[in-house]
């Protein structure tokens, strides 16, 4: 950049007030280090926007906010969350991932060196998937209005077969299929967090499913009716939402349910229930009876999904309820959680 | 995992299913209070009652220390941490237990109250150290299992002078609770006690031993089995309460003899009675006021107690008085029999001690409960 000849001190600089102010400054933080991480030819005419192809058939849209705490944690970092995330809530739909867009807003005083390692593996995470990052805003805001770093993101996809997938379409009969072990994500945040802190060799699943998806889909096609990612409150809230959006129940079998040893130990420690604890790289599919086993075996030859499995079916149920046969032998439901999940103190 | 599922094993379950189906009096009814939280958990967690015969019925006792916490206490807590100066710390889901009006801590918090989330007394010890000019005061509650942490953690912080940090002390005592379920006259009015056995407390038994329950099993005339809080644990202790009824005994048994003795934990006990003494009553609620059922800090470590140090006032709020809990608790109503069960009191919104916890006997059957009748239903 002409005229600033200062260089952005990457190892021990820090951001301040001036990065967020339009100036010289801004100017530096985007091209030397946002520009730089994600680089491709969209960023690199330097608009407000960016302009792209439209391909045929229906494009999808979502948007994310990331404010997880702590920003770095085994397994990855609040910027490879937000690339994958995002890019999961696009591939959720059955559609191909093409582009995301990043608003940074940054607290006074965070570490440039943080902030690059955080903008280089989402840079790394949209090469490897295969998507490009074409719009971002950076903010700064003063000491103590924000913690450390929030990333709010947009995805766009294009779905370009003939159907979409759509909670409502579940109906009697279906299989539950889950790509994988459960609760990993959020095990592996809890360990580095404050009050808690423990030691585990349990790190975050968080990866991006668009690929799990496609093969998913050339295995069963329309069969697949809802894919979801279970995230926040676990597969428990995820069941739960497609239960009220389809007008159905659902009965799992607990045995069937992949949960990792150290984690499922864990959650006996802390009093919390896997199946209510985050994930970022699994997902759950509502599958035709009839494709369920070929989705699966697709599943499992996929590298995201070896673990892969059928933990269910969907029910006729006014209530709506999920319920769980348990691995002991009784029933149960699984409710909602009425808030976070909190540690049982007896 | 090593050492927990081995008590959760689904053919030893059968086993001692069938056990009890074959041992019950068909002609009999056979209700058993557990009295603990962790016990009703493992109950619905594993789904229990499912291997039950018809009759045999389980009543979620008052054993959860957040569920009995009157709204008094709550909102004594809301108006302390309304000090600037002051950080509260407090265990897990306390956070969520109503007090008056709609008020929580986890309102409070919202409201910019400075409350942090601990596992352990020693959070507390390591937030007041971190923080010399705060006025850390630590949220006690619990039964006796959670009293010695507490105790232990004055001691520390007597020994590092750690002047900022104080006890809001709301420590109560299994053997009056379970002494007032049984002796409260309310019971005889609504037709005699709905009790015929207690699975009684596992954690809290490995503190105090199985003695104390010795002289409530004589008193009442009610067998008490000590179990363990995995689910074979409670499975074999219905076994034992069933053939104890059968037989017309009324024994203090341990099932949990893999952790609890009969005189208990010595050490825990005098680490205790040096900092707690007695408290001449205490409010539950749901039960009202149970004499000697609570504990506050000695004399010797005044300088801790919070309710002093901050001249606390005692608050009086009155419990809904539409509100069941006290004969849902004794096992005398249902759930739908109470006015405000769905209504105004919802997991959502709990008002009564039953709906507070998700295991809470009220919350339990507004989750499992409804799916059960309506099962009933169709085969009938």
């Amino acid at each position: 950049m002409s005229g600033y000849h200062r260089k952005l001190d990457l190892e021990n600089g820090r951001v301040d007030l001036s990065h967020g102010a339009g100036g010289r400054a801004m100017a530096q933080l985007i091209s030397s280090l946002f520009h730089r991480a994600f680089g491709n030819e969209w960023l690199a005419r330097c608009n407000d926007q960016s302009a792209f192809d439209v391909e045929t058939g229906k494009l999808v849209m979502t948007t994310d906010g990331y404010v997880v705490s702590p920003l770095f944690f085994p397994g990855g970092n609040i910027g490879s969350l937000a690339v994958h995330g995002t890019i999961n809530d696009v591939a959720m739909s059955g559609a191909r991932p093409l582009y995301l867009s990043a608003s940074f807003i940054i607290e006074e005083g965070f570490p440039l060196s943080d902030l690059k390692t955080i903008a280089d593996s989402m840079g790394a995470e949209a090469r490897a998937a295969g998507v490009y990052i074409i719009a971002g805003d950076t903010k700064v805001v003063e000491r103590g209005k924000a913690d450390g770093l929030f990333i709010s993101t947009t995805g766009i996809g294009a779905l370009a077969h003939g159907f979409d997938l759509s909670a409502d379409k579940a109906i009697v009969g279906d299989r539950v299929l889950v790509s994988g072990s459960l609760g990993d994500h959020g095990v592996a945040i809890m360990s580095k967090r404050q009050n808690v802190a423990f030691q585990t060799e349990i790190v975050s699943d968080s990866a991006a499913l668009h690929n799990l998806v496609a093969v998913m889909i050339a295995a069963g096609g329309a069969g697949i009716r809802v894919m979801r990612d279970p995230t926040r409150g676990g597969l428990a809230a995820t069941l739960n939402e497609i239960a009220h959006q389809s007008g159905l129940g659902f009965r799992l079998q607990e045995a069937a349910i992949p949960v990792k040893p150290a984690v499922a130990a864990t959650c006996e420690l802390l009093g919390l229930d896997p199946i209510h604890v985050a994930n970022e790289g699994k997902l759950v599919a509502i599958v035709a009876p009839n494709l369920a086993d070929a989705v699966l075996t697709a599943m499992k030859a996929h590298p995201l999904g070896c673990d892969a499995a059928d933990i269910g079916e969907t029910v006729a149920d006014d209530h709506k309820f999920v319920q769980i046969a348990t691995s002991f032998g009784g029933g149960r439901i699984v409710d909602w959680l009425s808030g976070e999940q909190l540690p049982r103190i007896c | 995992m090593k050492y927990a599922d081995e008590f959760r094993d689904k053919t030893l379950a059968q086993g001692l299913a069938g056990a009890i189906s074959a041992e019950a009096d068909p002609q009999k009814a056979y209700r058993f209070m557990e009295f603990c939280g962790g016990h009703t958990h493992a109950i619905s967690r594993y789904g229990l009652e499912d291997l039950l015969p018809a009759n045999v019925r389980m009543i979620h006792g008052p054993g959860c220390p957040v569920c009995v916490l009157p709204a008094s206490r709550i909102d004594m807590a809301i108006r302390l941490v309304e000090r600037p100066e002051v950080t509260l710390c407090v265990y897990g889901d306390l956070i969520r237990a109503p007090g008056s009006q709609g008020q929580s801590l986890l309102r409070a918090k919202a409201l910019g109250a400075d409350i942090r989330m601990v596992y352990s007394t020693l959070d507390v010890i390591r937030i007041a150290e971190q923080a010399p000019s705060r006025e850390v005061v630590f949220f006690a509650i619990g039964f006796e299992t959670t009293t010695p942490p507490t105790a232990i953690m004055i001691q520390m912080a007597e020994k590092k002078r750690l002047k900022s940090l104080s006890v809001f002390c709301n420590h109560v005592l299994t053997p009056s609770a379970m002494q007032s379920i049984l002796e409260n006259p309310k019971i005889r009015n609504i037709g005699g006690a709905a009790i015929d056995g207690f699975v009684g407390p596992a954690h809290v038994s490995t503190i105090i031993g199985t003695q104390p329950y010795e002289l409530l099993a004589e008193q009442f005339g009610k067998p008490i089995v000590i179990a363990g809080f995995e689910p074979l644990d409670v499975m074999q202790a219905i076994l034992m309460l069933v053939r104890q009824v059968n037989e017309d005994r009324y024994d203090v048994e341990n099932q949990y003899s893999r952790a609890v003795r009969r005189e208990g934990n010595r050490r825990a006990k005098d680490e205790v009675s040096q900092v707690f003494e007695s408290r001449e009553q205490f409010e539950w609620r749901g039960l009202g006021f149970v004499r000697n059922s609570g504990l506050k800090l000695r004399r010797v470590y005044a300088r801790f107690d919070a309710e002093a140090r901050f001249a606390m006032h005692e608050l009086q709020v009155a419990d809904n008085p539409a509100c069941e809990c006290c004969a849902i608790l004794r096992g005398a109503k249902q759930p739908v029999d109470c006015k405000l069960f769905g209504t105004l009191c919802t997991p959502e919104t709990p008002i009564g001690s039953c709906m507070v916890s998700s295991e809470g006997a009220c919350a339990a059957y507004w989750t499992y409960g409804r799916v059960r009748d309506d099962q009933v239903r169709r085969m009938s």
